[in-house]
């Protein structure tokens, strides 16, 4: 399958990865081989092969409903760019047309 | 503001179809993947972890009260419950959610295809359930700048990720259809039912204004006679029961104008508006949904055993449909004054609070549908807010049956203990309001009102007794309200016989 310079912008847009005209011819092409390849899985896989998702055969790993320590906000804030009030200060989310 | 048609203009050509999903925040004592504190309300940011943050190498793990509370909420909606399912990631970028994804489940919810019925004005609906299925829920955003407080104007946001990664669950109805005139109300009684059912079953607080119980309200017109669905649209932002119906009311109002006038109804979100009661669009940009949902890799499927989930149903408490059937049969209410008390918000567990506390169940009934009923109106809170307890009405009717009060006298102690004067007996006691049926002070009330009024005396000495009222009420004006009037009546006949 041809992977077209579309989908890519398509899936950067959703990705929200800024991409130019030209890195979108560059990339299309590229990502269409390591689609191609992991395509070929589904050669060696059989109709008798269930479609997993897990690598392990486990259901029902729970835990009990228990309150365990949480960070310190000191700590979870930290690594933060910007901090107002205790809280994370993220940049505007609509823009001006919005 | 938008054109709206009248209610019976939509219905003359149209018939509603309605479409209800509720989240619903469960009240765990932990979150959802993670042993972080599920209590709302902490200092921001204090109940969080490398899970429920999303950092890179953390693992999440399911609480498995949730899971249980999940397949009783399904149990209880007559659904059934899948025998194997999986976590879905649902991507997407929003400042809300650290991950970049919600974990929720996609085409394999824990429980599906059920149904409940729910009773407008004595009539019954029936409601299918699709599905009910696990998720968590997002951190909290407040917007700075712009001066209201939106989103749109907002110079910029901070985030509280104290309620990110807690349980939540989704209930999601078919398409409900065949309400007319009703759709408004049903949707509200199916908001008030899955309330009650939650608090029953203890799953959540299941409180609409606190945001533990949201409701998106879809509608769309379907022209009368035809079979083709319209364009619909979901409301979000509704936060009480009043409001769903509301909400609805208007959407379809909209809608109707639109259609009438050959226009198109636009397929979107929209945003209910409390104070001014309207709708408006959703600022999402019409770009279809791409959530890319995939199968959660880091948690393992679950898969229920069923004996664990027949436990669970034969565990499941009294339902509240049940519970209002043997509460009409015990207090002997007929149907109509059973509809009178399921109409009014919460007075079902006010009455029954006030029967346990000794009042007979009509006095109950009277008090809360009555007075009380005015009071928190006149207040504009819900009746369970107006300030008095049910005890506090068992112990006013208990002065009543007593004698100490009469029922204007009962208006007047409620007064003093709304303005926490103190228990019923003490306002009694500080205001002076016992009735006096002390023969010695009525005697001469009712002489007095004899010699004041001696035309009627005479009529009533002539044998005409029901004018005997007049000279009742003239003593009942002098002890300000506070006589026994039965006692009143046999010392004037006694006296002019
Ligand atoms: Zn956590």
């Amino acid at each position: 399958m041809a992977l077209t310079t579309a989908d890519v912008a398509r899936l950067a847009e959703l990705a929200r990865i800024a991409l130019t005209p030209e890195e979108l011819e560059r990339l299309a092409p590229q990502l269409d081989v390591i689609l191609d390849a992991v395509a070929s899985v589904s050669e060696v896989a059989t109709a008798d092969t269930e479609p997993m998702s897990h690598a392990l055969p486990l259901t029902n790993v729970f835990r009990d409903d228990v309150v365990t320590p949480s960070l310190p906000a000191a700590a979870v804030l930290a690594g933060a760019p910007s901090v107002e009030d205790g809280r994370f200060r993220v940049p505007r989310i609509l823009g001006e047309g919005a | 503001m938008d054109d709206l048609l009248t209610y019976d203009a939509v219905l003359a050509r149209f018939d509603p179809v309605l479409g209800l999903e509720v989240h619903v925040e469960l009240n765990t004592a932990s979150k959802m993947f993670c042993g972080c504190d599920n209590t709302p309300g902490g200092e921001p940011n204090t109940t969080t972890c490398p899970v429920c943050l999303g950092l890179p190498g953390s693992l999440p793990v399911v609480n498995a009260h949730a899971v249980e509370s999940a397949i009783r909420i399904g149990l209880a909606l007559n659904c059934q419950v899948a025998p194997w399912c999986r976590f879905a990631r649902k991507n997407y970028f929003y400042p809300d959610m650290t991950k970049d994804f919600q974990t929720s489940q996609y085409d394999e919810p824990i429980c599906f295809d059920g149904w409940v019925d729910v009773e407008v004005e004595g009539e019954t609906f029936r409601i299918e359930i699709e599905r009910v299925h696990m998720e968590e829920d997002a951190g909290k955003l407040s917007h700075v700048g712009g001066g209201t407080g939106r989103i749109v104007g907002a110079e910029y946001s901070l985030v509280d990720y104290n309620r990110a990664g807690t349980p939540l669950m989704e209930i999601v109805t078919r398409p409900v259809r065949g309400l007319g005139a009703k759709a408004p109300a049903v949707g509200r009684a199916y908001m008030a039912m899955l309330r009650d059912l939650m608090r029953a079953l203890g799953v959540s607080d299941a409180r609409m204004e606190a945001g533990n119980m949201r409701c998106d309200a879809n509608v769309s017109l379907m022209p009368t006679g035809t079979a083709e669905l319209g364009t619909r649209t979901e409301t979000k932002n509704v936060n009480s029961l009043r409001s769903v119906e509301a909400a609805l009311t208007y959407e379809m109002r909209r809608q109707g104008a639109i259609l009438a006038e050959g226009g198109r109804v636009v397929q979107e979100t929209r945003h209910w508006h409390e104070d001014g009661e309207y709708t408006s669009p959703g600022r999402n940009k019409e770009q279809a949904e791409d959530y890319r949902y995939f199968p959660e890799p880091d948690l393992v499927p679950i898969a229920p055993d069923p004996a664990w989930v027949e436990e669970l149903r034969a565990s499941l408490p009294e339902l509240p449909a049940r519970r209002r059937a043997r509460l009409q049969e015990a207090w002997g209410f007929s149907d109509l004054e059973m509809r009178d008390v399921l109409g009014n918000e919460g007075s079902l567990d006010l009455i029954e609070a006030t029967v346990a506390a000794g009042a007979p169940p009509a006095a109950a009934r009277k008090w809360w549908l009555g007075e009380l009923a005015r009071r928190a109106n006149e207040a504009g809170v819900e009746l369970g807010a107006v300030g008095v307890t049910p005890e506090q009405v068992a112990q006013v009717q208990g002065l009543v049956d007593a004698g100490t009060v009469n029922d204007k006298l009962a208006r007047s102690v409620f007064d003093g203990v709304l303005a926490g004067e103190g228990s019923p007996e003490e306002v009694v006691a500080s205001r002076g309001l016992a009735v006096v049926s002390d023969d010695g002070a009525l005697g001469e009330a009712v002489d007095a009102a004899i010699a004041a009024n001696p035309d009627v005396a005479d009529k009533i000495r002539a044998g005409k007794v029901q004018a005997a009222g007049a000279l009742i009420g003239a003593v009942m004006k002098q002890m300000k309200g506070k006589a026994d009037a039965a006692r009143v009546r046999e010392l004037l006949l006694e006296r002019l016989s």
